[in-house]
Formats: C-alpha cells, sequence, structure tokens
C-alpha cells in the first residue's frame, strides 16, 4: 500500500490513476483504504483491530473485490494503462496539436520527418512519393533477402541447388524469390522516376545541390546491387550477364590489362582491374563469394549510409522544395553576386 | 454544315490525334511480321519491367508537364499584371485566408506513407504470384548464351559497346554521366522554377536532362527489342536468325576520306593528325550549337507562322535566355558545354555515323581509336 502515497498537493499519483480528475481520485484512494482496513488520513501498516472471524474475513473480501473493479475499471482504457504509457509516451489525443506533434518526434523511425510540413507538399502529385516507394522497396528488398540468405549458399556446387530448392521445396520460396527479383526492378524504375521527379520540379537547386549528389550515388548503388545480386544464382543467365559486365573493365584506362596505357603500366588479366572484382581472371568461385559479399553486406551497408544522410539533407535543406509559390521572370537578378 | 454547334478546337484535334494514331500503329502493325517474335521478347520475364517502364515514362512526363502548363500560365497571367503578383497565392493549388499554412505529420503524411506502401506491397505481390524469376540453366562457361544479354537497365551500357571501344563504352561513358549527373545542378544557373513544375522557364535545363533521359530509355529499348543473336540489329516483328551473319563493311572515317584521293592519310602521323582535327572540330561545332540552342526563346505557334518569324526565332535570342546566360559564370559554362558535347551530342552522332554511315572510327591513334 505504500505504493500509492496521496500526493501533498492532490495531484493525482502516478500510474493507473493518472489523468483521472481529483474526485475520482478520491474515490479510489476511499475504497483502497478501505480495503486496507486503514483508518481515514494513514496508510501505515497499524495494529489489526480486534473482531469476530466473520468480518475478519468477510471485510476484507468485500474490499478487494470492490478495489479489483475498481481497478478493472482503470484497465478498460489501455491507453492509461502503464504498459501502454511505458511504449507510447504520447496521448493519442486528436484535439492537442502537441500530441500530434509529439507522436512524430517521439517516435524513432517517424522522427525523420519533422512534426509540421507544408500543406502542399502532401500532393502526390508533386513527389509522385518516388523517393518514399523507392525507399520502401529497398526495406522490402532487404527483407525478402535476408529471408533468401537463410537458404542459399554462395558456394559454386551449392548456390543454383538452393535456387532450385526454394523453387520447389521451401514453403513460399517462390514467391520470396519472385519478390526479391520484381522489387529490385522495380526500385530501378523509380529511382530514375524519382530523379526525374527533382528535375522537372527544379528541386536539385540551390541549397539541394549536395542532396542531389548524394541521390546520384543512391542511384549507382541501386544499379550495383542490381548487378551484384545477377550472378548470385549462378545460372547461364547471371553468368554471361556478369562476363559480359566485368569485361569491360579489362578495357579500363591505366588499371585494365586491355586498356590503352594498361598494358604499358605492367598489367596483366592476373593483376588488372578486373581481377580485383572477380577475385580470378574468370568468373568463378571466387566471383561468386565477392558477389554474394558485395550484394548482401558490402553495398547495402554504403547504401544505408548515404540513405540516412539524404534523408537527414532533405530536413536540412528546409524540407521539401515545394510546391513553392512561383517566381516570376522579371524578379531574376540579372548578375550573379 | 453551317448550323453545327461549334465545338472547341480542341476537341476536334484530339480526334484527329486519335485517328493519326491509330492508322500508324496500324501501319506498324502490319509491318510485323512475327508476332511470336515479338510476344517472346515482351514477355520473358525478365524483360516485363522495361515494359513497363516504357508507359510509366509517358505517364509521368504527361503528369508532370500538365502542372508545368498550369503554373507557367500562373506566371504569364502574374507577369502580365504586377499588381495581381504582390496579393497573389502564387500557386495554382487551392488557398483560403483562413487556412493553416502546415499541416500535421501525424496523421496526413504517415496515413498517405502507409497506403503507398499497402499498394507497393500489394502490386508487388501480384506480380510475384503472377510471374516467376527466370532461372536457366547452371552456369557453363563452356556454352555461351547467345544473345547474351546483361539486365535490361544495363543495356544502355551494352548498346554503347557497339558504337565506342570498351575502355570509352564502358568506363569512360559511365564515369562521365555519374560526373555530369552530379554536376548538373552546379552548372544550372538559373534561380527560377525551385520547387514547382514549369517549362517556360527552365526549358533548356529541363530539355538537356530530357534528352539525356530519353537517349537512355532508347538504348535501353534497341538493346531490348531489336538486338538479336550475335547482337544484330532485327527490326521489332522480325524473326531472330540465329544464323544470320553481318558482313561488316565498317570503315574508319580516314579511309572514306582517302579513297577521295589524299592517300597520305592512310599512313602514321596523318592518319592520326587527321583524326585529332575531326574530333576537335566536332567540339567546336557542338559548342556552337549548344550556344545558339541555350540562347534560343520559346517557339510558339506564331513561330512556324512565316519564314521571317522563323528566322527572327532563329537568329534573336529570347530576353529570358540571354538574362540567364549573363548569370552563368564562365567555368559553368564551359563545364556544361563539355558535358552537353562528349554525352550527349556524341552519342547520337556516333550512334548514326555508325547504323547511317557504317562508319567504324573517326579517330584512330597508335594507342586508342574514337
Ligand atoms: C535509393 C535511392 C533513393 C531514395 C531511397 C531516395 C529517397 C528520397 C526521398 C524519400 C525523398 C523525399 C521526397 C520524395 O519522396 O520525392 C527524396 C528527395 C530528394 N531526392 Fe532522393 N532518393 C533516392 C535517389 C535519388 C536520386 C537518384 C536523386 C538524384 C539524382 C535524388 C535526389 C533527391 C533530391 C534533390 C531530393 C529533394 C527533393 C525536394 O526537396 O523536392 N534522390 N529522396
Amino acid at each position: 500500500m505504500a505504493d500509492r502515497p496521496d500526493e501533498p498537493n492532490g495531484k493525482p499519483a502516478a500510474g493507473n490513476g493518472d489523468g483521472k480528475p481529483p474526485e475520482e481520485q478520491a474515490d479510489i484512494n476511499k475504497l483502497l483504504r478501505a480495503s486496507s482496513g486503514l483508518p481515514e488520513g494513514k496508510l501505515e501498516a497499524v495494529e489489526p483491530r480486534r473482531a469476530g472471524v466473520v468480518t475478519k474475513v468477510r471485510d476484507p473480501a468485500v474490499a478487494l473485490a470492490e478495489r479489483a473493479r475498481a481497478e478493472f475499471e482503470g484497465y478498460k482504457d489501455p491507453q492509461q494503462t502503464q504498459l501502454w504509457k511505458s511504449i507510447f509516451r504520447v496521448s493519442h489525443d486528436r484535439s492537442d496539436p502537441r500530441n500530434r506533434s509529439l507522436a512524430v518526434l517521439s517516435n524513432v523511425f517517424l522522427h525523420l520527418h519533422p512534426a509540421k510540413i507544408n500543406r502542399d507538399a502532401v500532393r502526390y502529385n508533386f513527389t509522385w512519393g518516388m523517393g518514399g516507394i523507392t525507399f520502401y522497396l529497398f526495406i522490402v528488398l532487404t527483407f525478402t533477402g535476408v529471408l533468401l540468405m537463410y537458404y542459399y549458399h554462395p558456394v559454386k556446387v551449392q548456390a543454383f541447388k538452393d535456387i532450385l530448392y526454394l523453387e520447389h521445396d521451401v514453403p513460399f520460396g517462390k514467391l520470396l524469390r519472385n519478390m526479391h527479383r520484381w522489387a529490385a526492378h522495380l526500385m530501378v524504375i523509380t529511382t530514375w522516376l524519382h530523379m526525374f521527379r527533382v528535375v522537372l520540379t527544379g528541386s536539385y537547386k540551390r541549397p539541394r545541390e549536395f542532396n542531389w549528389c548524394v541521390g546520384v550515388v543512391l542511384l549507382v548503388l541501386t544499379l550495383l546491387l542490381s548487378f551484384t545480386g545477377y550472378l548470385l544464382p549462378d545460372d547461364q543467365l547471371g553468368f554471361w550477364a556478369v562476363t559480359v559486365g566485368t569485361n569491360m573493365a579489362r578495357a579500363t584506362p591505366l588499371l585494365g590489362h586491355e586498356g590503352p596505357f594498361g598494358p604499358q603500366l605492367g598489367m596483366t588479366p592476373f593483376n588488372d582491374v578486373r581481377f580485383g572484382l572477380l577475385g580470378g581472371s574468370i568468373v568463378d568461385a571466387n566471383a561468386l563469394l565477392r558477389s554474394y559479399i558485395w550484394h548482401c553486406i558490402g553495398i547495402p551497408l554504403v547504401a544505408s549510409i548515404f540513405m540516412a544522410v539524404h534523408f537527414w539533407r532533405i530536413r536540412k535543406d528546409g524540407g521539401i522544395s515545394g510546391p513553392a509559390p512561383v517566381m516570376l521572370d522579371s524578379e531574376m537578378k540579372p548578375l550573379r553576386k | 454544315m453551317a448550323m453545327a454547334i461549334p465545338r472547341p478546337r480542341g476537341a476536334s484535334r484530339k480526334w484527329v490525334w486519335l485517328i493519326v494514331a491509330v492508322v500508324v500503329v496500324g501501319a506498324l502493325a502490319l509491318m510485323v511480321q512475327d508476332w511470336h517474335q515479338l510476344w517472346k521478347i515482351s514477355s520473358t520475364p525478365d524483360n516485363i519491367p522495361i515494359v513497363a517502364m516504357i508507359p510509366l515514362v509517358v505517364f509521368f512526363t504527361w503528369l508532370g508537364f500538365k502542372q508545368s502548363r498550369a503554373n507557367d500560365e500562373l506566371i504569364e497571367r502574374l507577369e502580365a499584371d504586377p499588381q495581381a503578383a504582390k496579393t497573389a497565392h502564387r500557386k495554382t493549388l487551392p488557398w483560403r485566408p483562413g487556412w493553416a499554412r502546415e499541416l500535421h505529420v501525424w496523421p496526413y503524411l504517415v496515413r498517405i506513407e502507409f497506403m503507398a506502401a499497402l499498394i507497393v506491397t500489394i502490386v508487388l505481390f501480384v506480380w510475384s504470384i503472377t510471374l516467376n524469376a527466370p532461372l536457366e540453366e547452371p552456369a557453363n562457361p563452356n556454352l555461351t548464351m547467345n544473345p547474351s544479354k546483361a539486365p535490361w537497365y544495363f543495356l544502355g551500357l551494352q548498346e554503347m559497346l557497339v558504337y565506342f571501344d570498351p575502355w570509352i563504352a564502358g568506363v569512360v561513358m559511365p564515369s562521365l554521366l555519374i560526373i555530369g549527373l552530379m554536376v548538373f545542378p552546379y552548372v544550372d544557373s538559373n534561380p527560377l522554377g525551385n520547387g514547382y513544375y514549369s517549362w517556360r522557364q527552365r526549358r533548356f535545363a529541363t530539355g538537356m536532362f530530357m534528352w539525356g533521359f530519353y537517349m537512355w530509355i532508347i538504348l535501353i529499348i534497341i538493346g531490348t527489342f531489336i538486338r538479336g543473336p550475335g547482337w544484330i540489329w532485327f527490326w521489332p516483328g522480325q524473326t531472330w536468325d540465329h544464323n544470320a551473319v553481318v558482313f561488316d563493311r565498317n570503315r574508319d572515317l580516314h579511309e572514306i576520306i582517302a579513297g577521295w584521293g589524299l592517300t597520305k592519310l592512310n599512313v602514321y602521323p596523318w592518319k592520326a593528325i587527321f583524326g585529332g582535327i575531326v574530333v576537335g572540330s566536332f567540339y567546336l561545332v557542338g559548342g556552337l550549337f549548344f550556344h545558339w540552342l541555350m540562347k534560343r526563346a520559346q517557339m510558339s505557334r506564331e513561330t512556324f507562322r512565316s519564314w521571317a518569324n522563323f528566322k527572327r526565332w532563329a537568329t534573336v535570342p529570347g530576353e529570358l535566355e540571354m538574362k540567364i546566360l549573363q548569370r552563368t559564370s564562365i567555368l559553368q559554362y564551359l563545364t556544361f558545354q563539355f558535358f552537353a558535347i562528349s554525352i550527349l551530342l556524341a552519342f547520337p552522332v556516333k550512334l548514326l555515323l555508325r547504323l547511317l554511315f557504317t562508319i567504324k572510327y573517326v579517330w584512330v591513334t597508335p594507342w586508342f581509336n574514337i
């Protein structure tokens, strides 16, 4: 009982009575006192009263039932429970603007957002939601990708069999693989459309030039993610695509053994940039392993970092660029200061 | 038909467009010899995304330009009426004095994000249930795939291999593309159109980007739908002939010129010097072309009414365009010119030289060929 002391100023005590009007709280306190059989005003344990056995048993039982009922009343609104409040720091009160802001600010996933945005910025005709969809696809890819990793060995004798196993034996394995594949293709498309939108709205202009560059890096990483994933089934499609792709690296100027000035610098098939990419002079077991690690660890890690910067910069650059009020031709200063 | 109810002009023009479109599509359809081949290429699971992307790009271009037009009309109106410009809301979007400027992210944005995620998830599920990811035979280095194609989004690069040596197509061009994209915001000195759709105010910058964007997509379409076994050009609807051999009559530019009597061009160093001059002139002419292009005012129907109008358009620079050019620093200008000529112009020029005139190299040196 000692954990529910009355606060001197009559404010409700912490716990499940929080938020109740003082009169109601007083009622509850009265009930609590009755159940503990203590005299008014004191909650410390005192000398037990002498009484008949019946009263001794019945009174506390009735009081306990009363108390249980009162407590149960408190649980009827789950948002008032200690458990709820420990998770959601802010009550979901529609009428209170402060709570709406706090709902965003106190949530780690939402706090990348500002609490409030320009009323026109939610128009999907403006951003087409393309950046957001691209990010969502990245999350889908991470999720399905991790699930695929449980079934896949990046080993020459096993990789192809794992794909067959996924397609025919793993529950929903085919769906999983298909989703990973199509989400990847879709992400390439949405990234391009997102970039296109940024151009059409002039959103790369000051002060967002740097974020545009971060975006370009993300575009390259997206394409590299797709490319490294292509080899992993270890089938003819991936093998030849990667062979064609990495053969170009032979011709890298200076760093490739068939590129301009490459041989003069001592480049051979066994030490040039292609060798470094493949871990060998042909697409084989080492290339599979390297592809796998780039695909599952290296590039996603780097991409996540760049995405974090991308989103951070959107905030720091003043949020989404528009829809901004139009500027008139005549308002442009002729010379740059 | 003097009694006919006057119809808005736009409506009848729509009909004309529809008929033209039907005729064109019909004519194209008649030229298809092998529907099965066309279907086989388009329905390959890995090609579905590019098949889907074409209408998506068309749709979003339309969506962007629809908004540009609305904004451009607003700008024109405000430009003509300085008093209105001071008081107007300056957006095409509705606005009432009492409205709050800002909205709470929770729930107004979060619920949109949630719906978008839901829709994307449903699309992915449907797509993944109906269409299986491809899986070929196990990798076999001894059995070459023909044609051996990269995934569709890299076919632009692979197609470039036809026109340039691997070190240019595979290394230099992609690097230039990436760096070119990165410098894009830094060479655009036009402060107008920041945060709203507009064509009128940023025709050159938007146009240059779209030139590159569409060129890239066209290269992908060529690589996907037109290149068959042996990377040979098969028109869409033509049967892929796995035994087809094309006898490349490709010559180098200097050989053609030498054939006209300048036999010296067949030997070094003249060969290399000649190529250098050709490439140098290309940059010069290209630079003049872009310089001319960036100063052009917007075309209108008036431009094509008379030859005099057209001549005026082609020779008298636009006012807005000159203001933007004045704001451009020399470094910005030169950087733009370099990337524009090396990517936006070099690409189609080399493509046409190769496809129409079967010219392989324009510059042959002992170290590299372009
Ligand atoms: C993995 C790829 C990418 C992701 C996940 C991503 C995500 C986003 C998101 C969520 C936004 C908020 C607005 C919107 O949804 O449109 C945004 C804005 C932006 N993005 Fe990206 N983006 C990616 C790639 C790119 C690329 C390729 C570029 C350009 C080359 C780019 C440039 C920008 C710029 C400049 C903004 C600010 C736009 C504005 O203020 O209106 N991003 N990005």
